[in-house]
């Protein structure tokens, strides 16, 4: 069976830093997977070259079997690969019905018209809204960015990418930063997300990890260490020394 | 705990659904004072006939600050070189009528677009690959290239002496030019602004609009929701470009004059100044800083010839300390302030 995304060989250097190193990875169809490393294991580099912001030195990038090593970054996002970013970017001066609208506008093709006024498109509106309304942020719809608390700030960033409608999509720490308090509300969203989605998760929050992946791939300074259930991973002695060890030091 | 939050959710989401989206859908309906302006304007022809050379400037001026509003406004695009499209659209006119090849006015704008637009176009295919300040200094260096342009091709430009008593036909082959008092020019201006500004309105309403904005507020994330962003960027700027192209050649086509303070840097930073005292990505900030900028400089020249500037340079650094939206944001943080105290406590 064809991965929905695969990584053949992939490797990527910096001059003579090798951030990436020779990964073959892959996503199945409806996966819930997250990859886990320690500061500096190249979690966001892989992410970059997945997403085309960054082209890699070796190997390719296949999503359904079909190369894209070389599809620019907004061509990958028309194919179906969409993320959040570990720090939110956002549209801060709009208010989260527009930041919305932004995604849905440019996903169904509405966004190069010049001569309707953008709120005459009542579909990407109502479908805007009924996003919002799933994640339950319909009542904060008309606010802007800063009015709100950073918890749901986070949950503004899924909304974007989930305007996307992906097939494949990678979260980089979607819980960062937000107080334990306000936690749930990141964590429900992530679990109500569809089954048919690949969801390719970036954390170190191991509890978000193992409550949420079915598997999980450990990457090491760019290259893949180990991969397996969270059981084998938890039970993985390496792990436990290189990563999970050093986490409950820390 | 939860209990609390899930109340305040069910409470308050069905008036929020509705005002959001209602918000949107309503952004771009006319408002009740936006025909003043134009009523002003008119108002202005009646009550100052002697003083429509004044005021046809003034709206030139706010069409060109305009142009820029989308580009800086808008799209975020930094520029300290508008300047280059404004002199583009004025040396069009301007060159066409000397040599008699174009004298009509109306197409004569179309022309002047045209060439701006195409400046703008390549122009923005170079420079709009940088941000920040190498942009800008690339946006002057444009200028000055063109500027030199215009002085060294002397036979077709005049070069420092410009060229004047341009021969432009009336206006619908009726209303002649009127040297001494501009009745006709002021017209003129005023009907090709309204079409200009309908244009632009329309524009950053529309969803290609709202996506500058997005460039504006979040590039990265513009890349990241599939926008082709540099392709935007470039549409906007020539755009713009072709817009500022018919305020220069609407100020040739008034003065029947060019020269090369149509391409100067003191141009580019004046209608930059007029912007931001009116205040950028807002529509009208064009409108209220030109008339802001031009009557202050008027009245001010007249008390203290010698130092007349002086008092622009103080209201500008007011404005660049305490009020970034310039005086339309003064405006509309009186105008919303009490909603907002209320919303905060």
């Amino acid at each position: 069976m064809t991965a929905l995304l695969e990584t053949r060989s992939l490797s990527k250097s910096f001059g003579a830093l090798r951030a990436t190193r020779d990964v073959s990875f892959k996503l199945e169809q409806g996966a819930r997977h997250a990859l886990i490393g320690p500061n500096g294991a190249g979690k966001t580099t892989f992410i970059n070259l997945l997403t085309g912001v960054l082209k890699p030195s070796a190997g390719t990038v296949l999503l359904k079997g079909n190369d894209i090593t070389h599809v620019a970054q907004a061509e990958r996002v028309k194919l179906g690969i969409a993320r959040t970013f570990q720090i939110n970017r956002l549209f801060r001066g709009l208010s989260v019905l527009e930041n919305v609208y932004m995604a849905i506008a440019e996903r169904v093709g509405a966004a190069p018209n010049m001569f309707v006024p953008a709120g005459s498109r009542r579909d990407v509106i109502d479908e805007a809204m009924e996003l919002l309304t799933r994640l339950k942020l319909a009542d904060v719809a008309h606010k802007t960015i800063p009015e709100l608390p950073y918890g749901r700030q986070r949950l503004v960033e899924l909304a974007i990418t989930l305007g996307l409608k992906p097939e494949v999509l990678l979260l980089d720490e979607p819980a960062a930063g937000v107080p334990s308090a306000e936690s749930h509300i990141i964590l429900d969203a992530i679990d109500a997300l569809p089954k048919s989605i690949g969801v390719l998760i970036i954390d170190h929050d191991m509890d978000l990890v193992f409550r949420f992946a079915q598997r999980i791939t450990v990457l090491v300074r760019g290259a893949m260490f180990a991969e397996g259930t969270p059981k084998e991973i938890g039970a993985n002695p390496d792990v436990r020394a290189v990563y999970l060890g050093q986490a409950a030091h820390a | 705990m939860s209990i609390d939050t899930n109340t305040g959710v069910g409470a308050a989401s069905g008036m929020g659904t509705s005002l959001a989206a209602r918000t949107l859908a309503a952004r771009h309906r006319l408002r009740w004072w936006e025909p003043l302006p134009w009523l002003l304007a008119i108002g202005f022809y009646f009550a100052f006939p002697r003083y429509l050379g004044f005021g046809t400037e003034m709206l030139i001026t706010i069409l060109f600050a305009i142009s820029l509003d989308l580009a800086l406004g808008y799209a975020g695009i930094i520029t300290l070189g508008h300047a280059a499209f404004f002199g583009a659209g004025a040396y069009t006119v301007g060159i066409l009528a000397k040599h008699g090849i174009w004298t009509e006015p109306i197409t004569g704008l179309l022309w002047a677009a045209m060439v701006a637009g195409l400046v703008g176009l390549a122009s923005g295919l170079v420079l709009l690959r940088t941000t920040g300040l190498t942009l800008l200094m690339l946006t002057i260096c444009t200028m000055g290239l063109l500027e030199e342009l215009a002085n060294m091709g002397a036979e077709y430009t005049g070069g420092f002496d410009g060229l004047d008593s341009l021969p432009i036909q009336p206006v619908f082959g009726v209303f002649e030019f009127d040297v001494l008092y501009s009745t006709t020019q002021y017209l003129y201006v005023l009907g090709v602004l309204l079409v200009c500004f309908v244009f632009v309105r329309t524009l950053v309403y529309s969803p290609f609009g709202h996506s500058l904005t997005g460039i504006r507020e979040n590039t990265l994330r513009m890349h990241a929701v599939g926008a082709p962003v540099r392709m935007r960027l470039v549409v906007c700027y020539a755009i713009s470009a072709a817009l500022a192209g018919v305020a220069g050649a609407l100020w040739a086509q008034a003065n029947a004059y060019v020269n090369l303070s149509v391409l100067g840097l003191d141009r580019a930073a004046t209608v930059l100044i007029v912007l931001v005292l009116g205040g950028y990505g807002r529509l009208y900030g064009g409108f209220v800083g030109a008339i802001a900028y031009m009557v202050l400089s008027h009245f001010l020249s007249k008390l203290y010839p010698s130092a007349w500037q002086l008092g622009l340079g103080l209201m500008l650094v007011v404005i660049a300390l305490f009020a970034r939206g310039g005086i339309l944001g003064i405006g509309a943080s009186l105008w919303h302030g009490h909603d907002k105290q209320r919303d905060a406590s």
